[in-house]
């Protein structure tokens, strides 16, 4: 149970380092993918602007204002609230955007699967839990929206953020095949049984 | 009593604003109910950093959650009320939109097939607006739910056959909430459909779970499977975000609608941790935001 305070992009044998229960706070820049901008360069060929080699994604979608540009609001958006997407819809791109774009660090809620797991373990990558709904303390955590691209999908553009103290995150999947989720999951399951029997409901 | 579609308008837009920012007591209750008795140290942490967001929200006046969800409008018209039923539903669309574009929220609202987003929370059906009466005179309700698609893709139909009995429902109910795990945002309040048509069985559970912390199933038979799940969910041990704990759930809640003699359907609809809704009522006397 180790925290650790990490500047983006990481190398290899930072993320092999945590493992799950750690605790880790992220500094300088994290980008924002979801389901959209995910399937336009996965499965429609399109290319990214940004250079994700080493860094650190999280699940979103914000809601931001268009602003004039300034040292402030390099990007022209402000970041009013800036929450978390549950990302299991996003498993099946987990491999490519280690893959193809280098990215080491997945952010979420609710945990992801098998195929995320196996990502984490052959190329060296780890998933950290953010707490789901609490866009508003997230938010304080964001310093600006630095720049944008594929922005003809906004909301689900690509985006930039600086961060300051981005955490704590707590490390839910890493690259040694553990997962809290697994775990749990199955700790319910082998509970089920005996729940169903006292309400009535066997099989 | 004479409903100015003006009014409705901008009723409508300060709903959607007031529902995404402010979290209505009865869930603030529930999550000191679930503190007092959650022992998993993860448990607790993650439902102080529930609490703490809420605060912040309040105190920037920024919003809960950054899913603005899909916009739902239940109206409740009382006796003695005149109105123009298609310029009350087209005000309430003009005003869900200048939520979106004036405040401004992120719209998140999409065209099933093209994807286009409008970038106004407004599409084909949507916003829903569910018209319903009831008794109260001069009076007008309406409640905006911006429903989060986290919970929203944790809904289930299934049509159960009179043979598989009660004990099926109850099975359904358990198995999804494992299933979903920490997807739907847990601790969330489980709404569970039974009886009904296909459709009506999934609308009641909609209805059960946006329903207020506290009310319980109107019909008898419902109110005992609804205490019965409510704590059997709780010893799954999924806990707050799936990390561990008790708190699973606030609640399950139970909706009950007569069947055909061959039918034994159960529908379960989800509500995250972040239930939001927000309310007005119109009388002659004004205004009153809930």
């Amino acid at each position: 149970m180790t925290h650790h305070i990490l500047e983006t992009p990481v190398t290899e044998a930072q993320v092999r380092a945590l493992k799950i229960g750690d605790t880790v706070t992220l500094e300088k820049t994290l980008f924002g993918v979801r389901d959209a901008n995910l399937i336009a360069m996965f499965d429609r060929g399109r290319k990214t602007i940004f250079d994700m080699k080493g860094h650190a994604v999280v699940h979103t979608a914000p809601n931001v204002r268009k602003v004039p540009v300034t040292n402030q609001c390099p990007s022209g958006y402000e970041a009013m609230c800036v929450g978390t997407t549950t990302s299991q819809r996003m498993e099946r791109f987990t491999r490519p955007l280690m893959e193809r774009e280098g990215v080491r660090i997945i952010i979420g809620k609710g945990g992801m699967g098998q195929a995320t797991l196996d990502a984490f373990r052959d190329i060296g990558g780890a998933y950290l839990a953010v707490v789901g709904g609490a866009a508003a303390l997230q938010t304080t955590w964001i310093e600006s929206i630095e720049e944008v691209d594929m922005d003809d999908l906004n909301p689900e553009s690509i985006w930039r953020f600086r961060i300051k103290g981005f955490g704590p995150l707590l490390v839910t999947m890493d690259s040694h095949g553990g997962s809290t989720y697994e775990k749990i999951q199955g700790d319910a399951k082998s509970k089920r049984d005996a729940i169903l029997a006292s309400i009535g409901a066997s099989e | 009593m004479q409903l100015d579609p003006k009014e409705v308008e901008e009723i409508a837009k300060t709903l959607y604003i007031r529902a995404v920012k402010l979290l209505p007591p009865d869930i603030k209750r529930g999550f000191e109910r679930l503190m007092a008795k959650e022992t998993d140290a993860t448990g607790r942490a993650v439902l102080n950093t529930m609490v703490e967001n809420i605060m912040v929200a309040e105190k920037r006046q920024n919003l809960l959650c950054q899913d603005t969800g899909i916009p739902i409008y239940n109206v409740v018209i009382g006796k003695n009320v005149e109105f123009d039923g298609t310029a009350m539903k087209e005000a309430i669309r003009r005003g869900c939109a200048r939520a979106t574009t004036e405040n401004p929220l992120r719209s998140s609202v999409v065209h099933p097939l093209t994807r286009k987003n409008e970038q106004t929370s407004c599409g084909i059906g949507v916003p829903i607006i569910n018209v319903d009466f009831d008794g109260r005179d001069e009076t007008v309700e309406i409640e905006m739910i911006p429903k989060g698609s986290g919970s929203e893709n944790g809904s289930f139909l299934q049509m159960l056959i009179p043979a598989d009995g009660v004990k099926a429902i109850k099975r359904f109910v358990i198995d999804k909430v494992i299933e979903c795990g920490g997807r739907v945002c847990p601790p969330t309040i489980v709404g569970v459909g039974i009886g009904g048509t296909s459709d009506l069985c999934m609308h009641i559970a909609k209805v059960a779970a946006t329903r207020p912390l506290g009310t319980t199933c109107s019909d008898a038979e419902g109110a005992k499977i609804e205490a019965e799940l409510s704590e059997a969910v709780n010893e799954l041990g999924i806990g707050p975000q799936g990390l561990g704990g008790r708190s699973t759930s606030f609640r399950v809640h139970v909706e009950v609608a007569a069947t055909h003699i061959t039918m034994n359907p159960v529908a379960v609809n989800i509500q995250c941790h972040s239930a939001r809704r927000a309310n007005a009522v119109i009388t002659p006397g004004g205004i009153d935001f809930k």
